[in-house]
């Protein structure tokens, strides 16, 4: 019988983290409790794949191991009741609520939830209304949105020129150091750093970001949260991932953003979309290497799976093989996690992985690309 | 009694204060870093020449899919993602059975079996799955469709996944005639060693196969001869039952056991079962008397923890050891099965200080993992001690018998004197399985 190609499918690609991971990762270090709302599984799926600070690095990340009984006949007290009692033992400093799919799916109100949490244990609460069937940009957007309305509070801008950097996780940056080295980069050209959300940085300096002048958007998971920082405060934001080459250009926007109050992707000039070299990839990071390679002469565009608002044609859901397939019928190079290679058969492949895409296995490969791009140079040229 | 030990710590249970079954309080649940233990990928996995497809969102396939990554197993691993429409529009049947066809298609090699996991989500929708599966079954003759389950949600309800997966490994078996000295292990994730189990079987002239001596379909298939099937673990009595309803294969219950009585009513009962008399074992009760005597001299009175991943009867273990002098101190677990009362009752009077510590409460997360004197029979154990220290199998890992209680002596001895990166290893998903880690 003849077989109809299947949208959703992955003969043997991978998947990125979900966006209830996302939640986790984005808030890891900030002292809160995660919550991701779920029968199993999720949990260990981050703690395994996802969060590579989980062995050495203590944070409250639960599930509330729901069960088919709860899900078919509603216990949200019993969701209030496990959560605050393991606030009053942990005492964190908030406490977040993350959807998964069965919770989205019996309808459960988790914004609701998080407000009966907070009355209860007057510890600040939010819901983020995640379902488990997005990518981790979803939800890590969403938590960083969360905190840009909930804890960032009005405070004077510095005198001098300063930045927060929006959009640091362990999932596209890993943990092994590139967060230092973007910080490093942006501090090298006198710009004060406020905060990293959110690597490396405490709640208190989270709450102090409103002085900011500048907001740097290093991955899209940090898109939503300065719109709101921007709405708020006024702070304007430039997109781009400092790496090695297109640093410059970089703070040159930022510098220009603080100069003349406006949003600037200095990326989106370089990208060729006939190029010959696809870059797979969250789209900030992605469209930033491509920025990075053309000042090598080497033409590039981003191909970009995730839900992005930033790519041309803006997705809600992540996209599957055949569309993937599609997007790399021009490209004679691909450059992506390992474990796309199934995908690039007869093209020239340069492994870039991500640890969104392939968790830890390849994690000691991972360039860091901030300091240099020579690896995927060579292999290129 | 609930103990809280400080403000860090987390809550144990005094055994000897605690009427069976001991229970920890419920609520959130905290999953520590300690990752050995298979999953239903890894036992699926152990089916020869079988395609993997998991149908879930993007949230529970992350997991399987790494798993499958991480084994070196990609090319024979496939999924469908469910989005939001799927759920709403009420095409799930047609997105299972097209999108199977579509992968199917796309795999350079036809394989003889497709495990075709559906989800919790599935169950909820009141999706079709018998029409789904017969629809695959027309559609794929030359295919074996297995109709498997990733649903934790039903954790509490009837099979957990365990139980299901064990039981739908066996599914691909045919009705066949039956050899009378033809028997088969099933229900394990590790192969069985060599020893006394296997010497009975072979002295009544009987073979025994088990699916981890088959690199091929056909080899797999060889096993629906057998008469009878014996299982060692209790989540594989589901498995036996089918085989039982579904080909006639008798079940031989077998319990993985550290009691010399129960160990050799098994052997009585396999004996019965072949038509043989039960040797003379008490050359080999001695042996591990004095195995269990000389590990004892070496490692003194060292604390001992035991975690529920090393052993399916932790608390079996923790009375053998202890009734032989062992210091044991902690047993990690948060339930234990009905066939371990008898053990618990026994090392309640023998030992009613040892501290039983669960390993999903979240105070868990706060305890403190600095206690490297243990020696620990276990991954979750050694993480949360601390320790460097530790027998490092998961899955009783073929332990059975005498010959089991010899070879962990020998295990026992062996962490003592030679410490292990625990955090390197605890990690690794799936011990024993291979992989890239």
């Amino acid at each position: 019988m003849p077989v109809k190609p299947v949208r959703q499918t992955y003969v043997n690609t991978s998947l990125y983290a979900a966006d209830a991971m996302g939640v986790c990762s984005a808030l890891y270090e900030l002292g809160g409790m995660s919550v991701m709302h779920d029968a199993s599984g999720c949990n260990s799926t981050y703690t395994t794949h996802d969060e590579p600070r989980w062995y050495d690095f203590d944070s409250l990340v639960f599930i509330t191991a729901m069960t088919e009984h709860e899900a078919l006949m509603g216990d949200d007290e019993k969701t209030v009741r496990d959560i605050s009692e393991a606030a009053r033992q942990l005492n964190p400093r908030f406490i977040a609520l993350a959807g998964t799919t069965i919770p989205a799916m019996c309808g459960i109100d988790i914004p609701a939830l998080a407000r009966l949490i907070e009355a209860e244990t007057g510890i600040p609460s939010f819901g983020l209304p995640t379902d488990g069937m997005h990518s981790y940009l979803r939800g890590a957007a969403l938590a960083f949105d969360a905190l840009a309305h909930r804890f960032v509070k009005e405070t004077e801008k510095t005198d001098t020129l300063s930045a927060n950097i929006l959009g640091l996780t362990p999932l596209d940056f890993s943990y092994i150091g590139i967060e230092d080295s973007i910080k490093a980069a942006v501090k090298a050209a006198d710009i004060e750093i406020i905060s990293s959300w959110a690597m490396g940085s405490s709640p208190e300096d989270i709450e102090k970001a409103a002085s900011a002048r500048v907001n740097l958007v290093v991955s899209e998971t940090g898109l939503k949260a300065a719109k709101t920082l921007e709405k708020r405060f006024g702070i304007p934001y430039v997109i781009g991932t400092p790496i090695s080459g297109f640093t410059p250009d970089i703070i040159d926007a930022i510098k220009t953003a603080d100069a003349e109050k406006r949003n600037i992707n200095p990326a989106a000039a370089f990208i060729e979309n006939a190029a010959s070299v696809a870059v797979i990839g969250e789209y900030v990071f992605a469209s930033s290497l491509c920025a990075a390679l053309s000042k090598h002469g080497i033409s590039a565009y981003p191909v970009c799976p995730l839900e992005s608002r930033l790519k041309s044609k803006p997705a809600d859901s992540v996209s599957d093989e055949h569309a993937i397939s599609e997007e790399l019928k021009s490209a004679g190079t691909v450059i992506a996690d390992p474990l796309y290679a199934p995908i690039a058969k007869g093209k020239k492949f340069v492994a870039l992985p991500h640890e969104a895409y392939s968790g830890r296995i390849f994690r000691a490969s991972i360039p860091d690309l901030t300091e240099s791009i020579e690896k995927i140079l060579k292999e290129l040229i | 009694m609930i103990r809280r030990l400080n403000e860090n710590a987390a809550v144990s249970l005094n055994l000897g204060e605690t009427p069976w079954p001991p229970k920890f309080p419920g609520g959130l649940e905290y999953s520590s870093p300690a990752r050995g233990t298979w999953n239903i990928v890894h036992v699926g996995m152990l089916l020869p020449e079988a395609h993997l497809i998991f149908v879930c969102a993007e949230a529970c396939l992350r997991g399987v899919v790494l798993t499958a990554a991480e084994m070196g197993a990609m090319d024979r691993f496939s999924m469908i993602n469910i989005n939001e429409n799927d759920i709403t529009s009420g095409g799930m049947e047609t997105l299972i059975i097209d999108g199977v066809g579509d992968i199917l298609s796309r795999l350079e090699k036809k394989p003889r079996a497709a495990l075709v996991y559906t989800s919790c989500v599935h169950h909820f929708i009141g999706c079709d799955l018998p029409l789904v599966y017969k629809t695959l079954r027309e559609n794929h003759p030359g295919v074996d469709i297995i109709n498997c389950y990733m649903n934790p949600i039903m954790r509490k309800s009837g099979l957990t996944p365990d139980q299901l997966m064990r039981k739908q490994l066996y599914a691909g078996l045919k009705a066949t005639e039956h050899d009378p000295k033809k028997l088969i292990f099933v229900g394990n994730d590790f192969p069985t060693p060599e020893g006394e189990l296997r010497e009975l079987i072979g002295s009544a002239g009987f073979s025994v196969s088990e699916i981890q001596d088959f690199s091929d379909y056909d080899g797999y298939l060889s096993m629906g001869e057998a008469s009878a099937a014996i299982i060692f673990n209790e989540a594989a009595k589901p498995a036996g039952n089918e085989l039982k309803r579904r080909l006639g294969i008798e079940t031989i219950y077998l319990p993985y056991s550290w009691d010399y009585s129960e160990i050799k009513a098994g052997y009585e009962k396999l004996a019965g079962y072949s038509g043989v008399n039960v040797p003379d074992y008490s050359a080999l009760e001695a042996e591990c008397e004095a195995a269990a005597a000389r590990t004892l001299k070496i490692i003194g009175d060292t604390p001992v923890a035991i975690d529920y991943t090393l052993t399916y009867k932790p608390i079996g273990l923790a009375h053998f050891l202890a009734s032989r002098g062992f210091n044991v101190k902690r047993i990690y677990g948060d339930g234990y099965s009905k066939e371990e009362q008898a053990s618990y009752e026994k090392l309640s009077e023998i030992r009613p200080d040892i501290e039983l510590w669960p390993t999903v409460n979240v105070m868990m997360r706060k305890t403190d993992r600095a206690q490297s004197n243990y020696l620990a029979l276990g991954q979750k154990a050694a993480y949360f001690l601390g320790t460097d220290r530790f027998v490092n199998i998961v899955e009783n890992d073929g332990l059975y018998g005498y010959g089991g209680i010899i070879r962990l002596m020998a295990l026992m001895e062996d962490a003592y004197k030679t410490p292990k990166d625990t955090k390197k290893l605890v990690q690794i998903k799936g011990w024993g399985c291979g992989g890239c880690l």
